[in-house]
């Protein structure tokens, strides 16, 4: 069974620095320049203090599974859910490269990018 | 300023289409609001503010407004929170009444989803690419049914909840859906039929999951002078309360709803506690919206949900909280997949005894209505409404 194919991510003139920095390779993490605190999903407002002081810090890449479901109903099957990252924050995103069954709540996971539909990466997480 | 006691809900209907092939979404708001004006004893004239959400079509109240022909509409409301705004809508009628600004609040919904071959829990669906979370997560798949598996998921983690437990609670809904005329799944279901149910997404099964349906429904708020002079059984506003909640800028908590905030607001205007609470209309769109919920008002404590939810505690007659008498959107009706509506509905038919005899709670005084909308696996809003019979 081939894996479902992820959409490409809707452009954005506020995220082009996230996605190219994915394309390289890396996750880049928002968080607030102000207060230090990480944040997800990225923007260029931070949501503690409202401010544009917005820092990006390169995540490391590691968390562990805080909930997930698989797509019975799909064909591909896929699994989505949300990774709590070492860093602190909570992402939504794919497990990839797995058997679906084998995920449980709280595995440790790492990233793995994968090529949406055209060309561009996407952060998403398989069993560490 | 508090609104309760302030305003009165006079007049209901609830659509009985299902599947409405012949008819428009204007139409079918326009026979909701005629239903509903129709129970109330009044007239269109008598309309002066008009509510609606996201499901109205074109400029929502412009467009309806002008289809309707209201002609003396001074106060307007058109908040959308999904399937939760009906039930703001009636703390928003309340307080504007209270305010002097109309006596007379018409609340329509309707959609037509299974017409229109809207494949609404299993595709991924966004609210347009310039809403700033989507970027992030649309491109994962995200649907009704896996989102709120993943707060299920999660429920059981933190609490030990099951499959078995969140079942207890279709089966109650199909308990009472078996008495009501109209609603699309009148099958008594068991424990065993909804955990061997299809999975659709684990670990929700389809029989976790709540009707689609075509239809609509309406309501009228009046002020108390209104009430006071019809001839119909007018329910009393008592307290209301409305809360976003979301996904915390990153500090992820599935395990609870905006109840947590929504109920507290609406206990304390209407001075009462969840123990006074003799019905509750407690939205429905998956099992796991009514466990999370539950607690979240207090009915229960926090992760504790699965063990009051079983045995039938439910089910009106048997259990301590009868709720969704009507069957609720797990069997009767969930048009266009909100059903605030519907959920106010079903709490003015308890306080005034017209429930159906069989699903009736007996000497109802005081009701409650919550409403859910977006989704608890990331944004939603919850409200809350407490009624109360014209003597409460």
């Amino acid at each position: 069974m081939s894996a479902r194919k992820i959409p490409a991510p809707p452009a954005s003139v506020e995220n082009e620095d996230f996605w190219e920095a994915c394309n390289e390779g890396r996750l880049m993490l928002p968080r607030c320049g102000d207060t230090g605190q990480f944040f997800w999903y990225p923007r260029k407002i931070s949501p503690f203090t409202l401010s544009g002081n917005v820092e990006k810090v390169e995540a490391a890449g590691t968390g562990e599974i805080y909930s997930y479901s698989v797509m019975r109903r799909a064909d591909p099957q896929y699994a989505i859910g949300y990774v709590r990252l070492d860093e602190g924050i909570t992402m939504m995103t794919n497990f990839v490269d797995c058997d679906f069954d084998s995920l449980a709540v709280g595995m440790k996971v790492k990233l793995a990018f994968v090529e949406a539909e055209g060309g561009q990466k996407v952060p998403c997480f398989t069993p560490a | 300023m508090h609104t309760r006691g302030k305003a009165f809900i006079a007049g209901i209907f609830e659509h009985p289409t299902r599947k409405a092939v012949d008819k428009s979404v204007a139409q079918l708001h326009a026979e909701s609001a005629r239903g509903a004006l129709e129970d109330a004893g009044l007239s269109i004239e008598d309309v002066d503010a008009y509510y609606c959400a996201g499901d109205a079509p074109g400029l929502g109240p412009l467009s309806m407004i002008e289809y309707m022909g209201l002609k003396n509409v001074r106060h307007m409301d058109a908040t959308e929170v999904g399937g939760s705004s009906y039930v703001v809508h009636v703390g928003h009628a309340a307080q504007a009444i209270a305010a002097g600004k109309c006596k007379v609040a018409l609340i329509t919904l309707a959609g037509r989803p299974r017409a229109d071959g809207m494949a609404t829990g299993t595709a991924p669906r966004n609210y347009g690419d310039a809403s700033p979370d989507v970027p992030f997560e649309f491109i994962y798949g995200p649907t009704v049914v896996n989102m709120y598996a993943m707060a299920a998921r999660r429920h059981m983690h933190e609490f030990g909840t099951t499959s078995e437990q969140l079942a207890w609670i279709k089966v109650a809904a199909s308990q009472h859906a078996q008495h009501n005329e109209h609603a699309m799944l009148r099958n008594v279901v068991t424990v065993d039929d909804v955990v061997n149910s299809p999975l659709i997404a684990d670990p929700l099964h389809r029989l976790d999951c709540c009707v689609i349906s075509d239809g609509g429904g309406a309501f009228v708020v009046v002020a108390p002078e209104v009430a006071a002079s019809l001839e119909r059984d007018c329910v009393k506003v008592l307290g209301c309360g409305e809360a976003p909640k979301n996904l915390m800028s990153g500090q992820v908590d599935l395990t609870f709803t905006g109840a947590r905030w929504s109920g507290p607001q609406a206990f304390q205007e209407a001075g009462v506690a969840p123990g006074d609470i003799d019905y509750a209309s407690i939205y429905d769109s998956f099992t796991i919206t009514v466990l999370e919920t539950i607690e979240d008002l207090g009915f229960c404590e926090k992760g504790k949900g699965g063990a009051f939810v079983s045995d039938g505690n439910l089910i009106s007659g048997t259990g301590s909280l009868p709720f969704n008498t009507d069957g609720g959107g797990l069997c009767n009706n969930h048009p266009m997949n909100r059903g605030g509506l519907t959920k106010v509905l079903e709490a003015v038919r308890q306080l005034r005894g017209a429930a159906h005899p069989a699903v009736q709670v007996k000497d109802c005084r005081l009701a409650l209505a919550h409403g859910t909308g977006g989704s608890l696996g990331t944004r939603m809003g919850s409200s809350t409404t407490i009624l109360g019979r014209a003597d409460a």
